[in-house]
């Protein structure tokens, strides 16, 4: 993806080396990445880039720098995330509709609401839709899991 | 083989067609795995990505409750599952504070003694030279581009499984089935990944290089061994040939597909009937 951001990772890098924070964790790259983990792998430095990446996401999303155009993909991931906790496995109807939901604001177009939906018979056809998704039986403890860990960090 | 089983969210939700290509084909081989019993999911990128705790502590639950019920070996077909996984037993191996912390975290002790294998290292396990006489069908007419995609093979300290730069591990398996794999130079590229529905944009356009990549090498179908890379492949093909105004009509299988089919399983048994590019 290094082509396709504003600012490549061995750029992001030297920007924290620099101790522009506010650069690397404003910048479009962090959210654009796939976290393919190509440039930790070819790093001549054994940089672990893309470890880099999740880290300034992380704090990104925790003082709130994503711009407008970023908020996509942090809606999508914290929806995720959010699904997960409440179900211990990923329902994927519950997962779109929330994702939708949250993205709203800052997409505002209703093309952007149902562009989905027409994919909706197409996996139907192929036995692939499940209108409703697994459960773990034990989801409480999904909680205290997502509960201990809130804070991102370990010691 | 006794072999745990990890299918992942995507195995149970739109890929299953992919989990019903397993199960046919590992069967025909006398290998059932074994549903890890109250399996979570393993957090994916949006726990890494938002929560680095999460990103150990969802794989390591399931690494214990493959413990808890016996198992040594788990097959976790998706390689964003089995990254996860072998990831958190590496840095709680690295950290024995952490391999603490997180037992508090996930109730559950993890000794790292689950040795964690991807879809291709199974086949491995069960023998090449066990599988070349099982072929019934050779599939002569196939010339796949076998496709790694991102996590297969990276990061190599992680997962320590064949060259991140030239895997072969793949050609060999299509190359005892009597396939003719090409060589082409986006076997380890990434195709957008999980970015399916957060960003289009970026699917359509590096999918759209490796479909292009493969059919230029003379490819006549795609091979993978990733839920993620096959909805990207397969699914938004025809989304990337409308956009990109160009025809590739390239049928993208799974790995356990051409396996099957070579063993002599229908397509029809192994879910081909259900993808999108015919």
């Amino acid at each position: 993806m290094a082509a396709a951001v504003d600012l490549a990772p061995n750029q992001i890098v030297r920007a924290l080396q620099l101790g522009n924070f506010e650069k690397a964790m404003t910048s479009d790259a962090i959210w654009t990445c796939v976290s393919c983990q190509t440039c930790s792998t070819r790093c001549p430095q054994s940089v672990d880039c893309a470890g880099i990446m999740d880290a300034l996401r992380e704090v990104s999303l925790q003082r709130g720098l994503a711009s407008p155009a970023q908020k996509t993909v942090v809606a999508f991931q914290q929806a995720f995330l959010k699904n997960i906790q409440r179900n211990g496995r990923l329902d994927e109807i519950e997962l779109i509709a929330e994702f939708k939901l949250r993205a709203l604001p800052s997409q505002r177009s209703l093309r952007f609401l149902f562009k989905d939906a027409s994919l909706a018979p197409l996996l139907q056809i192929r036995r692939k839709l499940h209108l409703r998704g697994e459960k773990v039986k034990d989801r409480a403890l999904v909680r205290r899991v997502f509960e201990r860990c809130k804070d991102g960090k370990h010691a | 083989m006794r072999l745990a089983y990890y299918p992942g969210c995507a195995l149970h939700g739109s890929s299953n067609d992919y989990e019903q290509s397993l199960r046919a084909c590992l069967g025909k081989l006398e290998v059932a795995p074994q549903e890890i019993q109250e399996w979570i999911c393993c957090g994916a990128t949006a726990a890494h990505a938002l929560n680095h705790k999460l990103s150990i502590a969802l794989p390591a639950r399931n690494l214990a409750l493959a413990e808890q019920q016996g198992f040594e070996d788990l097959l976790a077909p998706c390689p964003m599952c089995s990254m996860q996984l072998l990831k958190a037993a590496k840095l709680m191996d690295e950290d024995a504070g952490l391999r603490r912390e997180i037992s508090s975290v996930i109730e559950a002790e993890v000794s790292g003694r689950v040795k964690v294998l991807n879809l291709i290292q199974v086949f491995q396990r069960i023998g090449l030279d066990r599988l070349k006489p099982a072929v019934k069908n050779p599939l002569a007419d196939l010339k796949p581009a076998c496709y790694y995609g991102c996590l297969l093979t990276r990061p190599p300290d992680v997962v320590k499984f064949d060259d991140p730069e030239q895997p072969s591990s793949m050609e060999a398996i299509a190359a005892v089935l009597g396939a003719k794999p090409v060589d082409w130079n986006y076997r380890t590229e990434c195709c957008g990944a999980g970015m399916t529905m957060a960003k289009e944009e970026t699917v359509l356009e590096l999918s759209q290089r490796i479909l292009a990549d493969a059919q230029q090498h003379g490819a006549n179908c795609l091979v993978a061994a990733c839920p993620m890379c096959h909805v990207n492949l397969d699914m938004k093909q025809g989304d990337i040939e409308e956009r990109y105004g160009e025809r590739f009509g390239l049928p993208v299988y799974y790995l356990t597909d051409l396996v099957g089919l070579a063993l002599g399983i229908s397509a029809e048994e192994l879910g081909i009937d259900r993808h999108f590019v015919k």
